[in-house]
């Protein structure tokens, strides 16, 4: 296997589109090979993040159209669909190619464009990532799991759900403060001053969770120009190495037992951990799945940055923030930034190596520059898990 | 003539499953909850697979299960997919053989507290839907506090 590195990155603003999402990807992809100096003849394979395109546009193989739109010709084109991480796989098969020998040079990244199904048909759309024949039939919904997990965490490390909610508000703060801060961001300048009891106060979604617990639905593109390390260096000065990755597969929900520890996320990390030969104290920056303020405790203690059950109380104490002891989400995070799930998981390399740039927003950006990043993205309920861990430096 | 004759292939067509979905599903309308006792671990699997949920082996037998358990967790929803009407409550149960599964519970949406959790709850019912998506009606059980 041949090292790897990141030489050009793209992303749309996030938000509600105007375009159709053949046109964002084009968009971030144009902007990836800019980024990379790289000439569209040179791409030898796309790989895109895309999972409801049919129920969005009545579009099949978004992968192929995307392809031609952009003008690279005839090369491979491959849809990858792990809901909400299918950027993330999408990458992670790109990056294997290209370590493999077989390709020098490729586009990865996701497109999405929910917000056109409107909330009750993008919440069935979005639902159907869970096991139909069994969450189907119980009207489950996603912001449904994580306000389940939130109650099991209540639960099983005895704090009052009550007590935990106002924990939890503290992701929202902390993410919702930053993607303020941040221009790509659906929610740019629009929730930076939240308060504990703005977050308990907004509409309940699924009890216990508020509006201002959930992500948004939103429109959006990331791309990324995917090198072989020998050759970064002729197109960039600033390539970032893929150091590990890993992916992991869950089931059904109700399997899993006690999902505030899912297995398929520990298994992930663990595979990205090996593979890098670096542990969570490595690590300066993450870009985790925040699609729910519980979403993000269960994260950060299954990834090991926190011990089980620690998470909500190293989030309320600034430890999750700048200059804090693991940075999180310090782009907004899926809560603050938005998630066009297709997208999401190109959105979060973006985002950490925009932060190896020194190039983040104003109070936003790590300092010093962050040599080690990674991220963590998680599709339907804990059914794929992915992750990748980022270096400014080559093994 | 070179190949094979086509009852040699005809032969291997056969279900692998103990107990489908699809039975699965019957048995929950007449109020009965199926799943499989693995051979080799003893314990249960619930909805069925084509393995065992615990060890993955695939010597399995039809069980009935009790039908009653301990609530673990709920929410109620109050955003509901579209052909669903909110606020209604999703639940998960354990079950006393051991699986955990998916369902609603019928309890009021606006009086529920953490005070259910821990309950033993028992199956009263099933609640179906279908839509064009769902490839059918389908069902999931629907518990009540003992």
């Amino acid at each position: 296997m041949r090292d790897v590195a990141i030489i050009g990155i793209g992303h749309t603003k996030f938000g509600k589109a105007d375009k159709n999402q053949l046109e964002l990807f084009g968009d971030a992809a144009a902007e990836a090979m800019e980024d990379a100096n790289v000439d569209r003849k040179e791409i030898e394979a796309l790989y895109m993040g895309s999972v409801l395109p049919m129920f969005e546009e009545g579009q099949g193989m978004p992968q192929v159209y995307a392809t031609s739109e952009l003008g690279l010709g005839h090369i491979p084109s491959t849809r990858f669909e792990g809901a909400c991480a299918s950027a993330t796989v999408a990458i992670r098969d790109a990056y294997m190619w290209v370590a493999s020998g077989q390709f020098d040079i490729v586009l990865a990244g996701g497109t999405e464009r929910a917000t056109i199904m409107g909330t009750p048909f993008a919440t069935r759309t979005f639902a159907m990532g869970g096991l139909a024949a069994t969450e189907g039939p119980a009207g489950l919904t996603f912001p449904g799991v994580f306000a389940m997990a939130a109650v099991l965490y209540s639960r099983f490390y005895e704090i009052p759900l009550e007590k935990l909610r106002e924990k939890m508000a503290y992701v929202s703060i902390k993410n919702h403060k930053h993607g303020a801060l941040n221009p790509l961001a659906q929610w740019y300048k629009k929730y930076g001053d939240l308060t504990v009891e703005k977050v308990l106060n907004s509409p309940k979604i699924a009890d216990p969770l508020t509006l201002l617990d959930c992500c948004p639905f939103s429109d959006g593109a990331a791309a990324l120009v995917i090198c072989a390390a020998d050759v970064a260096r002729k197109y960039t000065d600033e390539p970032v190495y893929i150091l590990g990755t890993g992916q992991g597969t869950g089931g059904a929900l109700a399997r899993l037992e006690d999902f505030t520890k899912p297995p398929s996320r520990v298994y992930s990390a663990r595979m990205a951990f090996k593979q890098a030969g670096l542990s969570p104290k490595d690590i300066d920056i993450l870009e985790l799945h925040d699609c729910f303020t519980s979403a993000e405790l269960i994260a950060l203690e299954a990834m090991g940055f926190f011990e089980w059950g620690e998470a909500a109380d190293a989030t309320v104490d600034g430890q999750t923030d700048l200059g804090g002891k693991i940075p999180t989400n310090m782009s907004g995070g899926l809560i603050g930034k938005g998630h066009p799930i297709g997208a999401t998981g190109a959105s979060q390399v973006y985002m950490v190596i925009q932060q190896m740039r020194g190039a983040a927003p104003k109070g936003n950006q790590v300092d010093p520059v962050p040599e080690i990043g990674m991220t963590d993205t998680l599709g339907g309920d804990f059914g794929t898990l992915c992750h990748i861990i980022l270096g400014r430096t080559r093994r | 003539m070179v190949g094979v004759d086509p009852t040699e292939i005809e032969k291997k067509i056969k279900s692998r499953y103990v107990l489908t979905f699809s039975d699965y599903e019957n048995g929950l309308r007449e109020g009965k909850l199926l799943g499989l006792k693995c051979k080799d671990c003893g314990e249960y699997t619930c909805p069925p697979m084509i393995v065992c949920q615990r060890c993955g082996s695939s010597n399995v037998e039809k069980a009935e299960l009790s039908g009653k358990g301990e609530l673990m967790t709920y929410t109620v929803i109050r955003v509901p997919p579209e052909g669903f009407e909110a606020p209604y409550i999703v639940c998960l149960v354990k079950t006393e053989e051991g699986p955990w599964i998916v369902g609603r519970l019928d309890y009021d949406p606006e009086g529920v507290s953490e005070e259910v959790l821990g309950k033993n709850v028992k199956i009263k019912g099933v609640f179906a839907f279908s839509d064009k998506y769902s490839g059918g009606e389908h069902v999931c059980p629907v518990f009540e506090i003992s």
